[in-house]
């Protein structure tokens, strides 16, 4: 913990420049640090994408090779996953926990430090590899050996660059932990907390769970190409099923990972502008913690096609419609918020809107894939492309966005635009639809996934897709000039930002003082601002 | 071509998205969108469940989107109506656990039934042997004495957009799996190298070839029909060029098939040079791994106490 000053305008023992960046222990500016590379990955994993939408726009090969292809595909889900949505959430997580719990920063500042300046080491070399011999990854994100192994020199580069990323996630994830149950302030019991700060927590723990057994599962691709291992080899008496189980007890918490805080960031925008308390908080509560229960018992849903014992496919079929239980609760309850309330609609609430409707709409094509028979015609089509980005970029991302619109006059100070907001948001919903609903059509039509050419009835979907991703990739640009706007200046944003916010960020100043509350605010008592605190506000309103 | 790909890309992505505003209007003939009934008795109740879980789903959506739609135009504060207070009710939390609770035993029941079907291979009146290999099968009827290779058809040219794409592109094969109509074909599923699946749509059969394992899967073909499916599993450079073609015969001209097959066999006229050098390959390497053909054994069981 570092001590603080009195002063809490001005840090005399502060660097500046860029060794202010380098070595800052803020949770701000780490926050800001991991929100830019998040940024920055979004473009670069965007990027990728349109090479792959461009080749896809007609059959036939037109502008890459096959390989090339594979590694851009490889190199965009993992760019995109850990690159973007997961330090996204760790720079929100640093911006808000300690605002949100009334601490003065996050309770391990140095190794806070650490797990950022770890992550763009881990992709500058991930990056690197696809100027290397035999070219970048190209056996999927999910890395099933045998295939990966036939990996050039890129390899050993990859499996390490995931285990920082491993490594950045892990120390995250501790700092959150940490901080969660020791830096809250007096009175601020579990069942206060906003749910943004119950999701994190909830998150860590996965990913606390889960990171090593990735790590695990990598090593031993590692030993297996270099040190005459067979853990996936079934020459000599290992089993490359082995490794999609590990994989998968990974990966499924993992999709999990990548979307509970975001139920948090919704679960925060809709009471605001509902004007309105939370419905279910602690449902809501209740619910994320049994998603996480679940997530582990799940994993092989993926697997269904790689011949397992009859019951065991049973069991995933039924564990898995069981996660859509407590998804289905969230839903609800956040269209109860929404009941009866008194709304307006800024961009933040856009977003959140939208979320709920394209989100429950992956969730609907994630039950469909959860019945096992009708999977094995979803399976590795278009189909599955079609429900994980819904889940994923108007779920997760959409989510992002709309915590940047909600938070930034509190980061800034400033209010940015909402001509320039709105636009983004009209442009991103329209556009990412565009995209990816005729992406269902073309996998129930029977269009594998990951490949680079396709057959001529699958062209019409594939052009519309093609366009829509080309117009969400634009838009996107706006969202990056209005950030920047706003950073640099704009109309003098109020402490409490939104008539109906509500929350200990918001008892502060915008921007808020650079070490948070050096006096721990009091939140004993009746305080409690999903109820009563709320109650009030509203009553002095009308 | 692998030079210089992003340079590639960005110069023809704008050119692309104004290409694709005129040829949209053009193409006046939408594809199919909708996963097929195929062509078995399985697919059509693989087909049933699809159709059941979706309207339950649209029936969903109608509720809870119309109630949000409903309060996005009732509930505005232009209105000047005061927002409620309430936010809490154990009643409806219970509700909208349990009903959708009932609803996902509704869906299991059946959809657990046609799983059991679909893993039941016994009685199965004859088997074939498909084998992966980057980027070809390998089709091995187990019974008669037939078996060859199948490798996409649809020459570079077409690829390359050097010449017309014909209307099975990349959906054909040289040599085409036939199997008769009528008659439980069972088939067992492995691969040589990396992991591949093989999907026939048309079948409601996709299965993964993994090495060191044989999968089972079965099918029972109602029509006599060409059903094209494509390799489901990512595999490599070539994944997307590894189709499947089954020509579905009356069961008395498949026998004619498999007998004219099997002379052709034994006059050893069958096999292309890729063939050849391809099963050389792998006699060479089940020499070498005895692990894996005990392995190969070991799976067999275990399948077989499973069914
Ligand atoms: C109602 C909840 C959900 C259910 C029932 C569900 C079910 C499934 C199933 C069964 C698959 C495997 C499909 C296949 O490969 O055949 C799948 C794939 C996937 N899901 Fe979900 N899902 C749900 C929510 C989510 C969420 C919230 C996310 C992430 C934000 C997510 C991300 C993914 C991803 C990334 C894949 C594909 C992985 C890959 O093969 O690369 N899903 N889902
Ligand atoms: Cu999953
Ligand atoms: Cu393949």
């Amino acid at each position: 913990m570092s001590t603080t000053t009195a002063d809490e305008h001005h840090d005399d023992h502060h660097p500046s420049g860029i060794m202010r960046w380098i070595t800052t222990t803020n949770h701000k500016d780490i926050g800001t640090l991991y929100l830019w590379f998040s940024f920055i990955m979004f473009f670069i994993g965007g990027f990728m994408a349109l090479i792959i939408r461009t080749e896809l726009f007609e059959p036939g090969m037109q502008f890459v090779d096959p390989q090339f292809f594979n590694s851009m595909t490889t190199m965009h889900a993992i760019v995109m996953i850990f690159g973007v949505v997961m330090p996204a959430f760790t720079g929100l997580a640093n911006w808000l926990i300690p605002l949100m719990i009334g601490a003065t920063d996050m309770a391990l500042p140095r190794m806070n430090n650490w797990s950022f300046w770890i992550l763009p080491f881990a992709f500058a070399m991930m990056l690197s590899t696809l100027f290397m011999d035999g070219g970048g990854p190209a056996g999927g994100w999910t890395l099933y050996p045998p295939l990966v192994l036939q990996t050039g020199d890129a390899f050993p580069f990859v499996i390490f660059a995931i285990h920082f990323m491993g490594m950045s996630s892990i120390m995250g994830a501790i700092n959150v932990v940490a901080t969660i149950l020791n830096m809250r302030a007096p009175g601020m019991t579990l069942m206060k907390m906003p749910l943004f700060v119950w999701t994190w927590l909830i998150t860590a723990y996965l990913l606390i769970a889960v990171m090593p057994v990735l790590a695990g599962g990598v090593t031993m691709l590692l030993t297996d190409k270099f040190f005459e291992t067979s853990f996936f080899n079934a020459a000599g008496g290992g089993d490359p099923v082995l490794f999609q189980h590990i994989f998968w007890f990974f990966g499924h918490p993992e999709v999990y990972i990548l979307i509970l805080p975001s139920f948090g960031v919704i679960s925060s925008i809709i009471p605001t502008f509902a004007r309105k308390p939370l419905f279910g908080y602690s449902s809501m509560v209740y619910a994320t913690a049994s998603i996480a229960f679940l997530s582990f018992i799940v994993w092989a849903h993926h697997m269904f096609t790689v011949g397992m014992p009859l019951a065991g496919e049973l069991f995933f079929m039924l564990a898995t419609m069981l996660i859509a239980v407590p998804t289905g609760v969230k839903v609800f309850n956040w269209v109860c918020t929404m009941w009866r309330g008194a709304m307006t609609f800024e961009t933040p609430m856009l977003f959140a809107i939208a979320f709920i409707i394209l989100f429950t709409i992956g969730g609907f094509s994630g039950l469909m894939l959860a019945i096992t028979p009708a999977d094995f015609q979803y399976h590795d089509t278009y189909f599955v492309v079609a429900h994980f980005h819904y889940v994923l970029v108007p779920g997760s991302i959409f989510a992002i966005i709309a915590a940047v619109y909600y938070w930034l006059p509190k980061w800034t100070g400033h209010m940015y635009s909402e001509f320039w907001g709105k636009t983004h948001f009209w442009l991103s919903t329209i556009f990412v639809n565009i995209t990816f609903f005729p992406m269902h059509f073309v996998g129930l039509a029977g269009m594998p996934r990951r490949i680079p050419d396709y057959a001529l009835q699958f062209s019409d979907y594939n052009q519309i897709a093609t366009i829509g991703a080309f117009g969400f990739g634009f838009a996107q640009i706006i969202f990056l000039g209005l950030v920047i706007a706003t950073i640099r200046g704009g109309v003098k944003a109020t402490d409490r930002v939104w008539e109906g916010a509500e929350g200990l960020e918001w008892t502060l100043s915008s921007p808020p003082p650079y070490h948070s509350f050096t006096t721990p605010p009091n939140v004993k008592g009746e305080w409690n601002w999903f109820t009563h605190q709320h109650y009030e506000t509203v009553k002095t309103r009308s | 071509m692998k030079d210089n790909p992003i340079k590639h890309s960005l110069r023809y992505s704008l050119l692309g998205g104004l290409i694709a505003l005129f040829s949209l209007d053009v193409s006046a003939d939408i594809q199919p969108y909708n996963m097929t009934e195929g062509v078995t008795q399985i697919s059509k109740e693989v087909f049933d469940l699809h159709m059941l879980i979706f309207y339950i789903c649209c029936v969903i959506g109608i509720i809870v989107f119309g109630a949000m739609i409903v309060s996005l135009i009732r509930d505005r504060k232009s209105k000047g109506v005061p927002p409620a207070d309430f936010h809490e009710s154990v009643l409806l939390e219970f509700v909208w656990t349990a009903i959708p609770f009932a609803i996902l035993i509704g869906i299991a029941i059946p959809a657990a039934k046609v799983l059991i079907d679909m893993e039941d291979v016994s009685d199965s009146e004859m088997t074939v042997k498909v084998t992966g290999y980057q980027w070809l099968w390998h089709y091995d009827y187990i019974d008669h004495d037939v078996d060859f290779y199948s490798v996409l058809k649809t020459s570079r040219n077409e690829i390359y957009n050097r010449s017309e794409k014909n209307e099975n592109y990349l959906l054909e094969v040289d040599n085409e799996l036939v199997l008769p109509t009528n008659r439980k074909v069972r088939i067992l599923i492995t691969s040589n190298d990396v992991i591949h699946a093989w999907w026939v749509p048309d079948l409601a059969v996709k299965k993964d070839a993994i090495p060191g394992y044989i999968n089972q899967a079965w099918t029972e073909i109602d029509e006599p029909g060409i059903y094209r499916g494509q390799c489901a599993e990512l595999c490599g450079r070539d994944h997307g060029f590894m189709p499947i073609v089954v020509r579905a015969l009356p069961p008395e001209e498949f026998d004619a098939w498999v007998l004219q097959q099997s002379n052709k066999t034994v006059a050893g006229s069958q096999g292309s040079s890729i063939s050849l050098q391809q099963s050389n390959k792998t006699v060479a390497d089940s020499q070498g791994s005895n692990a894996s053909l005990q392995q190969e054994n070991k799976n067999i069981e275990q399948n077989a106490l499973i069914n």
